[in-house]
């Protein structure tokens, strides 16, 4: 039997709850859209409900400590066909009572607390590597595009950080975000193409009257930091890989 | 704008030879609405050169009155000089730290009229961040060396870190190259500041709501390759150091050859020997190894080929192999090649069965180095026969260390 999920957290914990709801034999986990890979196997449509995963986290909580329930949801977060499956799978033995989280030495265990590692990493790495803009209402607007989804892991984080101005941390790849209100936290959600249009600001966003001034002071700072006896690209470009240099103040290139 | 640009400049390039950038070990949270936290130790971005970008490091100013050989800033050196007023420093720091650029502010400063004069300037900018701006990133700050009790006790009130620099590894290496500095000097200020963070945490213990002084600790630096001083003369300093003055860090920084000068040689930047010297720090502090064993009179140097981990393990082959599945934690720490989360991996591994080679890949451990100094349930038997300069010569044939071109004083030819 196969199951097709929406690809959501509460549908992978729905997940669990038919597995053992219906005693399926369940041979892999698919995200819905890629249910022509169900072509030889039974397929079912597992339907996200608020109860049934909040049972199956309930369950969890007991069964596993804080860690491994961040692990899991970091795992989640890596937003991979494979990790969600072996998520799945986990899960189902954990209930079943046939699998210690404790062992690495089981491949599953370690896959799901590898990917938590790398989701973790990414997660470091947006803390690092997001660069607010200042627009002409003291709004600081951010864009990201990371690898993993993790906007859920960094929002406490922002949010105690820059407590006194408002701020905004868009997603460019999953088109969605969050915006702070020195308040309170709200996710936006970009429109459809065709329902946006008149919702169009009348100008384009005016960028604060310093924001042109200390950007070119960092990249200035950033500049003269460095020390060119000691110039090292590999090690450089390995802890700033290239893929995020387009968003980065310091290293994307400036057109003037 | 064209002037601030300059001052920048000219005071980072000056303050980009301390080393310390680091931006974590402090508790300092979030109060009251207020702007950030210092509670994560974040590196916002890396140099070309490798090095982490944490903290805003500058210098207030660059004019000094000392002429110390080793120093860019030295008064007797021809470069252009600058001077950040107060508001200057705040305003960046404070819009730097608002585009999360930075983690924090590292301020230093060259001296200027006297200690007192400069360190009364210093502790202006912190006590304005702290106080009208509520800002609870982290702040690194120099103690300048003779500066008053009191100016050093207050600033410690407001900063997350002091340090003040041994700038050479060595009393006699000091002297040669900046007369007018001491080891003394600098153990005085961080007796000071020692004593009153002790003083605040036994008060802690009595009193709940302490003020925070200097939460991050102490740490210094040292120039590498400055002065003749061989590994075991820095290790030995450092180490006692760390002990005397329960130091956070020890900074080596290879020396860079600034200008010409007829005191100090003109060489590259030792990279490799500061690696090493980082890696003994981390043995020391972390894997409980003692600097004796490490570097002694008949060792007075560290490989420059091999890991002082491996090193270590290669000199004293008679403790190997260590049996992966019932050695103890100190044990398995010192095996060349597992690290400290690796043998946490270890130990809960194994409760569930007896771990072999490809689960220890798996984990993560660096096989190809350890499999000399340890046996698994499936280790073929005969490896552990092997003589120590075998063992050298295998582990050196077939690992080639993906830093070694970052680290070869050999020219590229492309």
């Amino acid at each position: 039997m196969i199951y097709l999920f929406d690809k959501s957290f509460e549908g992978l914990l729905s997940a669990v709850f038919d597995r053992f709801e219906y005693r399926h034999d369940v041979s892999r986990l698919l995200p819905a859209d890629q249910a022509q890979q169900a072509l030889f196997e039974e397929a079912h449509t597992v339907y996200s409900s608020n109860a049934k995963s909040e049972r199956v986290w309930n369950g969890i909580q007991t069964k596993a400590d804080a860690a491994w329930q961040r692990i899991m949801y970091c795992a989640f977060l890596s937003e991979l066909t494979e990790v969600h499956h072996t998520l799945f799978m986990v899960l189902v033995r954990l209930f079943a009572g046939q699998v210690d989280l404790r062992n690495f030495g089981d491949a599953a265990i370690l896959l799901l607390s590898q990917t938590a590692k790398k989701v973790e990493r990414e997660k470091h790495r947006m803390k690092a590597f997001i660069r607010f803009e200042k627009s002409e209402d003291g709004m600081y607007f951010a864009r990201i595009a990371p690898d993993f989804n993790v906007i859920p892991l960094i929002i406490t984080f922002f949010k105690n950080r820059y407590a006194d101005q408002p701020w905004i941390i868009y997603d460019q790849k999953r088109q969605y975000g969050v915006l702070y209100d020195t308040d309170q936290v709200h996710h936006i959600r970009k429109l459809p193409e065709d329902l946006s249009d008149h919702m169009l600001p009348d100008k384009p966003v005016q960028m604060d009257e310093d924001e042109t001034l200390y950007a070119t002071l960092w990249r200035d700072y950033f500049k003269s930091t460095n020390i060119a006896a000691r110039k090292n690209p590999k090690l450089h470009q390995q802890h700033v890989p290239k893929r995020y240099w387009h968003l980065l103040t310091e290293k994307k290139i400036i057109w003037e | 704008m064209e002037r601030i640009r300059e001052k920048l400049s000219i005071l980072a390039d000056a303050a980009k030879y301390d080393v310390s950038c680091s931006s974590s070990g402090s508790k300092r949270k979030n109060t009251d609405k207020g702007i950030g936290d210092a509670s994560n130790g974040i590196c916002h971005t890396y140099t070309e050169d490798g090095r982490c970008v944490s903290l805003l490091k500058i210098l207030l100013t660059n004019y000094c009155i000392y002429d110390c050989a080793f120093c860019v800033s030295r008064s007797s050196n021809d470069i252009k000089r600058a001077a950040f007023t107060v508001d200057e420093v705040v305003e960046l720091t404070m819009n730097f730290y608002r585009r999360n650029y930075i983690e924090g502010l590292f301020l230093s400063s060259g001296i200027f009229k006297n200690a007192d004069y400069t360190m009364e300037r210093l502790l202006k900018i912190v006590k304005k961040l702290r106080t009208e701006e509520r800002y609870n990133g982290y702040i690194h700050l120099k103690t300048i060396p003779g500066a008053s009790e009191e100016l050093i006790n207050e600033a410690g009130l407001y900063v997350d870190r002091m340090s003040i620099n041994l700038e050479m590894p060595t009393e006699e290496g000091l002297k040669k190259v900046a007369p007018e500095k001491s080891h003394e000097a600098v153990k005085r200020p961080l007796g000071i500041v020692q004593n009153k963070i002790q003083q605040f945490s036994e008060e802690r213990k009595l009193i709940k709501h302490v003020p925070q002084f200097v939460p991050a600790g102490q740490s210094t630096q040292m120039v590498i390759g400055a002065t003749p001083e061989n590994d075991m003369q820095i290790m030995h300093t450092a180490s006692a150091y760390y002990k005397n003055f329960s130091l956070k860090r020890v900074y080596y920084s290879g020396y860079i050859p600034i200008r010409m000068d007829d005191v100090l040689p003109v060489v590259q930047p030792p990279l490799m020997r500061e690696h090493r010297l980082y890696q003994t720090d981390w043995l020391l502090r972390f894997y409980g190894f003692n600097v004796h064993e490490l570097l002694n009179e008949k060792h007075p140097d560290l490989d420059m080929q091999v890991d002082p981990k491996l090193m270590w393990a290669l000199r004293n082959m008679h403790c190997f192999p260590v049996d992966i599945n019932t050695a103890d934690f100190q044990s398995l720490l010192r095996v060349p090649g597992i690290g400290r989360q690796s043998v946490q991996k270890i130990l809960e591994a194994r409760k569930f069965g007896r771990l072999r080679i490809d689960q220890l890949r798996k984990l993560g451990i660096a096989y190809n180095r350890a499999q000399y100094f340890i046996v698994c349930a499936d280790t073929p038997v005969g490896l552990g026969s092997l003589q120590e300069h075998q063992v050298r010569s295998r582990i050196l044939s077939l690992g080639k260390s993906k830093y070694a071109p970052a680290f070869s004083t050999q020219l590229s030819l492309f």
